[in-house]
């Protein structure tokens, strides 16, 4: 058997193969065992409010339509028509009780059921009523705090037993608003072209952070002299199942209740209110932990939520190993005052998404990656070891035991594929 | 002291001024073309009219950010784009507004080319400027880029200035 990972903790030495980034083989069995069967991100229920509203989703390489039924329902149902298979529905998002096939106009009801056609007399009385002309809908749908992922695998265990550790972690994000959080509208859809496992591991990195931004921390020292003050510190930890986070401070404002010079007084005083509220429904420390500390979080496969200078979301999937299509999310607390939802916005635009002063920089440290792993032949092997030296329970947010600990992850899933002559679900 | 009467040909060459300088990678100098209180922005694909609150823009920039964002692309650490990339814009079916209004509205469409790496990247739009009359001759209120893509793939990302 081939192998991929080299775990060495005695040596304190952890090796990739760089052939996992390349290998359409292996991509096909990423496909089996990993997007297949792990929960994957969706999309928020903030983006489907009222009954009758859908948007479509691409997940795991299926075109889905995730919809508000009139039943009172969120379902994700496979945006193919029973009949020949024409995408049912070609709007990206809207409010509609049904969806109409235009090919041959089957309709069908906003939970799927089909409604009707054209012709009825070419059919049997009896058409449909095992249900086998309805839009098949993904059995497995579950969301946690607002936050909603399908599974493949109809005998996967529950997205709460999938999460785990992690949910500690998007709990932080997610008690950030009494009223929910919701998703902005214009979700960023862009592109790297790069292996998707670059993109899980960059997001999670805070090593790069001052080499990889610097021109982003140059302008903030720009905006504030006194900024040195707070440096990038905190830890790394491994969550189990592969998803892992950093939990650090930074010396960016945080527009959940970090102030910071930039922002005005009146922001100042909405801050230290917000503040005092989050002490009060949690005492001070895990007050202090939401308003002042940042968190990276990666979901084993292809989440990362990033509660820094603003929230992000990201979730990505792979067309060949050297391209991935990425929907970038920004979340907000539901009701946030004008000026600090401003103040958050701004944030936001000047680290994060394709025009931001960081994200682009990022998306170039990946396709240099990717290109360079042309030397694959003789070059085999990435090195992930910052931190071992510590002991896994002892490691800093700089070093790279969220990596691994994807990493690990991946291993388990992967050999368990490799054990079969051809990818297989 | 009279003000000069702006005719279409002096608001067509400004904005062609304009995209050469960001073709040649001039970027002070374009920030410069914008007035104290300029914002260049661009809003999501397919909401041209979002508003900056409830939705995620691609770039919302204030006068100073325009600057930082041009002084940022010159750095060698601005690794996305360096080495530079090269680039070459195109302005077409120019409209001009009114010339005797205090603020003159320009739309006009656009196609920038990009090409990095042997990996050539277009992005076309529209862009929708406001132009008024400074002392020493035009310049840019606001510009406002309109993106007509489905999405930013395979572009992936804005790292230059449209
Ligand atoms: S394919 Fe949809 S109605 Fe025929
Ligand atoms: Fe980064």
């Amino acid at each position: 058997m081939k192998e991929l990972i080299r775990d060495n903790t005695e040596k304190c030495e952890f090796l990739v193969h760089r052939s996992v980034f390349t290998d359409r083989e292996i991509l096909a069995r990423e496909r089996a065992e990993i997007f297949n069967k792990c929960w994957l991100f969706i999309g928020h229920e903030s983006e489907i409010p009222e009954k009758g509203d859908y948007k479509r989703k691409k997940v795991g390489g299926r075109n889905l339509l995730l919809v508000h039924s009139h039943d009172g329902e969120m379902r994700a149902l496979y945006n193919t028509c029973p009949h020949r298979g024409a995408l049912v529905c070609r709007e990206n998002s809207g409010n509609s009780r049904v969806f109409r096939c235009f090919y041959h106009a089957w309709s069908f009801t906003n939970d799927g059921q089909l409604a009707g056609m054209p012709g009825k007399d070419g059919f049997p009385d009896d058409f449909n009523c095992d249900g086998t002309k309805n839009m098949t809908e993904v059995n497995r749908l579950e969301s946690y705090r607002g936050f909603m992922f399908v599974n493949f695998d109809d005998h996967a265990n529950s997205l709460d037993e999938y999460l785990g550790n992690a949910k500690e972690y998007i709990d932080l994000v997610a008690d950030q608003s009494e009223a929910g959080m919701e998703a902005l509208g214009g979700v960023q859809e862009y592109s790297v072209r790069a292996n998707w496992k670059l993109l899980a591991e960059n997001s999670v990195d805070l090593y790069h952070g001052m080499p990889t931004h610097k021109t982003y921390f140059d302008i903030k020292q720009g905006q504030d002299p006194d900024l040195k003050k707070v440096k990038l510190e905190g830890k790394g930890v491994d969550l189990g199942n592969g998803h892992a986070v950093m939990e650090y401070v930074a010396p960016w404002g945080r527009p959940i209740a970090q102030w910071t010079p930039i922002w005005n007084e009146d922001l100042k005083k909405d801050m230290e209110k917000i503040k005092a509220r989050l002490v009060e429904r949690f005492g001070e420390e895990r007050a202090d932990r939401i308003a002042n500390y940042n968190r990276n979080i990666v979901i084993f496969p292809n989440l990362v939520i990033n509660d820094i200078m603003a929230i992000t979301a990201r979730t990505f999937y792979p067309t060949s190993p050297g391209y991935i299509e990425v929907s970038g999310y920004a979340f907000a607390p539901k009701g946030e005052d004008e000026e600090h939802r401003m103040a958050r916005n701004d944030n936001f635009l000047e680290f994060l998404g394709p025009g931001g002063f960081a994200t682009p920089d990022d998306n170039e440290a990946l396709e240099l990656c990717q290109e360079a792993y042309n030397n694959n032949q003789e070059v085999q092997w990435n090195d992930i070891s910052k931190g071992m030296v510590r002991g896994e329970d002892n490691t800093l947010a700089t070093d790279e035991i969220q990596m691994r600990s994807f990493w690990r992850q991946y291993k388990t899933r992967i050999e368990q594929s490799l054990n079969k002559e051809v990818a297989q679900t | 002291m009279t003000v000069a009467t702006i005719t279409r040909q002096d608001v067509v060459n400004f904005l062609y001024t304009e995209a050469k300088l960001l073709d040649e990678w001039k970027l002070t100098e374009w920030a410069a073309l914008f007035t104290e209180d300029a914002s260049y922005t661009i809003p999501p694909i397919g909401d041209p009219d979002a508003n900056p609150k409830d939705s995620l823009f691609f770039v919302h920039d204030t006068r100073a950010r325009l600057q930082e964002r041009a002084e940022r692309l010159l750095k060698k650490e601005a690794h996305v784009e360096y080495p530079h990339s090269t680039t070459l814009r195109n302005y077409h079916n120019i409209m001009v507004g009114d010339l005797d209004s205090p603020v003159i509205r320009v739309e006009c469409n656009f196609t920038t080319h990009r090409t990095k790496r042997e990996v050539l990247d277009t992005f076309i739009g529209r862009h929708i400027y406001e132009i008024v009359q400074m002392n020493n001759g035009l310049a840019i209120k606001s510009k406002k880029v309109i993106l007509h893509l489905d999405s930013l793939r395979p572009q992936g990302k804005i790292s230059l200035i449209l």
